[in-house]
């Protein structure tokens, strides 16, 4: 099982990532300039400021050479990953529904946050079980993750919001508490919470590594 | 060469926290009467073929499931 973990210019947890998925397989680092992903088995995409986040979150990054790769490595069924900025990137390449908006407070938030597994099938939280409840922080500015009602409501009725931020705390004013959204065939996952940041309790909570354990076991070694 | 403007704004019925907060903020500073602020993006290009603009705003400068986007051709005396 080899995780690959895409660096774009202004990437910033692209080495967090990396060492969590090191814990449960072989990681590399994908240079967004290589359209190349150098035959791993699952992709991350992680969380910064890509591209200076100009012009609009994740707009720039979504035509990186390697932005290609993943794409076609996601229509082929292959599973990919989206932490924050890396969500914001999958949503602006039309791999994910909906869009990511300012946080209704305007403010930067920094905290932890409680997020529910509302579905616990996907290659991404098949470790966890429905309805448990995961501690991982979030931060992040442009998190309220929406989307057109029509699509909000089929998103809903097919079960693709895999996480939801726990009753009273959501921290950005996103659409249906959602925390994280997965795409129609269920295998490429975006979020705003950081499970990078929390796999090794002496940082607070090792729930995050629930995700990467997931992975690893969703493809065969 | 066309000199255009791309006016860019988050669609109608998207809560838009910073027009609110500029709403707010207005009447603190003695301007009465003021609603509806929408904050938003300005694009100026100069571009050979001002019918590709739109194409540009669909791909690019705008993301049209959030954001409205309105383009103005300048003249170019004034510009």
């Amino acid at each position: 099982m080899k995780f690959g973990v895409v660096r774009f210019p202004g990437s910033c947890d692209e080495v967090d990532a990396l060492q969590a998925c090191a814990r449960y397989g072989d990681a590399e680092l994908l240079w967004h300039g290589d359209a190349d992903l150098r035959g791993v088995d699952a992709v991350v995409v992680p969380g910064g400021f890509s591209y200076g986040d100009y012009l609009r979150v994740g707009a720039i990054a979504r035509f990186s050479p390697v932005m290609g790769e993943v794409a076609r490595f996601a229509r082929g069924g292959g599973p990919v990953l989206g932490i924050c900025n890396g969500f914001q990137v999958l949503c602006e390449a039309g791999l994910l529904p909906g869009a990511l908006l300012p946080n209704t407070g305007l403010r930067f938030l920094c905290r932890r946050v409680e997020i529910v597994v509302e579905r616990a099938g996907t290659a991404f939280t098949r470790a966890c079980a429905e309805g448990e409840r995961l501690s991982i922080p979030v931060k992040h500015t442009t998190g309220r993750w929406w989307a057109p009602p029509d699509v909000a409501a089929s998103v809903e009725a097919s079960g693709q919001v895999a996480l939801r931020y726990a009753p009273g705390q959501n921290p950005n004013g996103s659409l249906g508490d959602v925390a994280g959204v997965a795409n129609e065939a269920g295998n490429v996952l975006g979020l705003m919470p950081h499970p990078e940041h929390a796999v090794d309790p002496l940082t607070g909570s090792a729930d995050g590594g629930r995700l990467f354990e997931s992975l690893a076991a969703a493809v065969p070694a | 060469m066309t000199r255009a403007r791309v006016l860019i704004r988050p669609k109608e019925g998207i809560l838009d926290p910073q027009g609110q907060t500029v709403e707010r903020a207005l009447p603190a500073l003695g301007f009465e009467g003021v609603g509806h602020v929408r904050v938003g993006r300005l694009v100026e290009l100069e571009v050979d073929d001002v019918s590709q603009v739109a194409e540009m705003c669909e791909k690019l400068l705008a993301n049209p499931l959030i954001e409205d986007y309105e383009i103005v051709e300048l003249d170019p005396a004034a510009a």
